[in-house]
């Protein structure tokens, strides 16, 4: 079954410095590629500050705000996508996968659609993406 | 990444906000920074043993004010002095503070912070270098080595700046809306001030420098967080990002400048430039358009360019009008005049310029943008000699290499 583990914490914390950052990262893929090479691990996605969000509030009319929907002590850092045959084996990933002091929500995943678009999309995304970034260069 | 290394970002993330809450509390920046270094100490102590906290910035007020109180009582006992002077609103019950802590008042207090640090008696050096010590808890000797001075006179420096600031008395009422816009804006000018002593250092400092680049899109981030619908802002953060994308471009191995056309634009970090973007676009939604806000659209649109030759100059002349009109300056019509000189040639440009020479006299970028443009037109000798001056008035031995560069073309 694929399980979606969403990533919490105060934001700030990774904002202090690029050495810092960088270390947080580094760890992060390591922890990743191990999964990878089983198989287990599918979309990673990490989200850029919350200072870039915008919340569209349905109503009678549609409104724009600026910020994010929540304002919370932590923040959605970003969330993995795995699979695993049992709960239990989502929870020893995650574990795997947790980071500093932030908070894990393994949530299983209902629905789980590839629109066709999936690896065009992919490509797109190492543009921006940091671990591309940081492969590319030298 | 070990226990320690989070523990010391937690500690700096929270600063802001712990250092605001107790100066509410105490009214007195020496009682806040101290009671915040002791609260610090247990937090290594507790918090590697025990396990972070749900909430770091709530433990260390907590923590904090109650050594304050503890301090407070000692020192009364020994020397009598009145508490009530000191304590303003002390006394409360933890539950209030729960309460104070999650209510928007924190905005406030973080502004005031940060407005203290830049106030406007500080002259614009003591400015950062304050705002660096408190807000951002740096330490004296590192903020010496980013200003290149000894350690002994930036203690000076900030021990002085404090002594202003307390003089000062800012109020700690909560502002009204002109008042906090005149602190934003002080604020968002002190970022900048400080964003600015990281970029234009160059050369063999520049490793050193970088961290104030990084501190003040830090401060940007949390002044925007606090104020997210505030367009200047997203702005000010917008500018910073895309500037600071190109850092590892700017300056090659030998310790030169690099200049936009020439730089190697696979070293932009397309991370911190999508941030950027995002910003910009965000901003200008908000149709209150702003010196910032233009920066950074000006910035954006050299981002976009894969290529130098793909730059839109003719959208940076408009960018470059726009902000003329916003805020007049003859470094800024020295701007629009190099967006000029791409679109409408060199003649053009220097036309525009003619005027600036008297408001711009002891202006290196003026003599070397001159320069530039009379050696495209092949008058050499003018073009010499405002190359001579610039070298005249350069800062940096960067600046003053890419000058000779241009020298030497004359020659060759």
């Amino acid at each position: 079954m694929l399980y979606a583990i969403l990533c919490y914490e105060a934001e700030d914390i990774g904002w202090w410095s690029s050495a810092l950052d960088d270390a947080i990262m580094n760890d992060r893929a390591r922890r990743e590629s191990g999964l990878a090479i089983r198989g287990e691990i599918g979309p990673v996605v990490w989200l850029m500050p919350t200072t870039t969000a915008l919340t569209i509030r349905s109503g009678r009319r549609r409104v724009v705000l600026d910020g994010p929907y929540a304002e919370t002590k932590e923040q959605l850092l970003g969330l993995y996508v795995v699979d695993c045959d049992s709960l239990t084996e989502a929870i020893d990933t995650a574990m795997a996968l947790a980071q500093g002091s932030g908070t894990m929500e393994i949530r299983p995943i209902r629905q789980f659609r590839d629109t066709g678009s999936a690896g065009e999309f992919a490509s797109r995304l190492r543009r921006t993406s940091r671990s591309a970034h940081k492969r590319d260069a030298p | 990444m070990t226990d320690i290394a989070w523990i010391d970002a937690a500690l700096t993330a929270a600063r802001p906000q712990v250092l605001a809450a107790l100066l509410r509390y105490f009214r007195d920046l020496e009682t806040a920074e101290e009671a915040f270094q002791e609260a610090s100490l247990r937090a290594l102590n507790h918090w590697s043993t025990n396990g972070p906290p749900r909430d770091p910035a709530a433990w260390l007020i907590f923590v904090a004010r109650n050594y304050a109180l503890d301090e407070v009582r000692r020192n009364k006992r020994l020397d009598q002095l009145p508490d009530e002077a000191v304590l303003s609103d002390v006394g409360d019950t933890q539950d209030e503070l729960a309460e104070r802590l999650d209510n928007a008042h924190y905005r406030d207090d973080i502004l005031r912070l940060l407005f203290i640090c830049c106030h406007p008696s500080l002259p614009a050096t003591q400015q950062i270098a304050l705002a660096l010590r408190v807000v951002s808890g740096l330490t004296v000797p590192e903020i010496a080595r980013a200003f290149l001075v000894s350690e002994s006179a930036m203690e000076q420096r900030i021990t002085r700046a404090k002594r202003r600031v307390a003089a000062a008395r800012v109020p700690f009422e909560t502002p009204g809306p002109v008042e906090r816009r005149r602190r934003l804006e002080t604020v968002a000018a002190m970022i900048y001030l400080l964003f600015n002593e990281g970029y234009s250092a160059s050369g063999g400092d520049v490793h050193v420098r970088i961290p104030l680049c990084e501190e003040a899109i830090r401060l940007a981030r949390l002044l925007l967080r606090l104020f997210p619908s505030e367009p200047e802002i997203m702005g000010l953060t917008a500018l910073l990002l895309l500037q600071h994308a190109r850092a590892k471009a700017r300056i090659d191995a030998s310790g030169a400048i690099v200049l936009l056309e020439d730089q190697d634009r696979r070293l932009w970090n397309q991370e911190l430039i999508s941030e950027g973007l995002v910003l910009v676009e965000k901003a200008l939604r908000h149709r209150r358009p702003g010196p910032y806000q233009v920066q950074a659209a000006i910035a954006a649109v050299h981002s976009r360019a894969q290529t130098p030759q793909e730059t839109d100059w003719a959208e940076i002349e408009r960018l470059y009008a726009a902000l003329e009109r916003l805020q007049p300056s003859p470094v800024v019509t020295l701007n629009r005049a190099v967006a000029v000189s791409k679109v409408h040639g060199p003649t053009r440009a220097l036309e525009l310029i003619e005027p600036l020479q008297a408001p711009l006299a002891n202006y290196f970028h003026f003599y070397g943008v001159r320069g530039a443009l009379l050696m495209q037109l092949g008058r050499k000798d003018e073009a010499r000699a405002d190359f001579d001056r610039a070298i005249s008035l350069a800062r940096t031995a960067a600046e003053a290499a890419h000058i000779r560069m241009n020298l030497d073309r004359l020659s060759a």
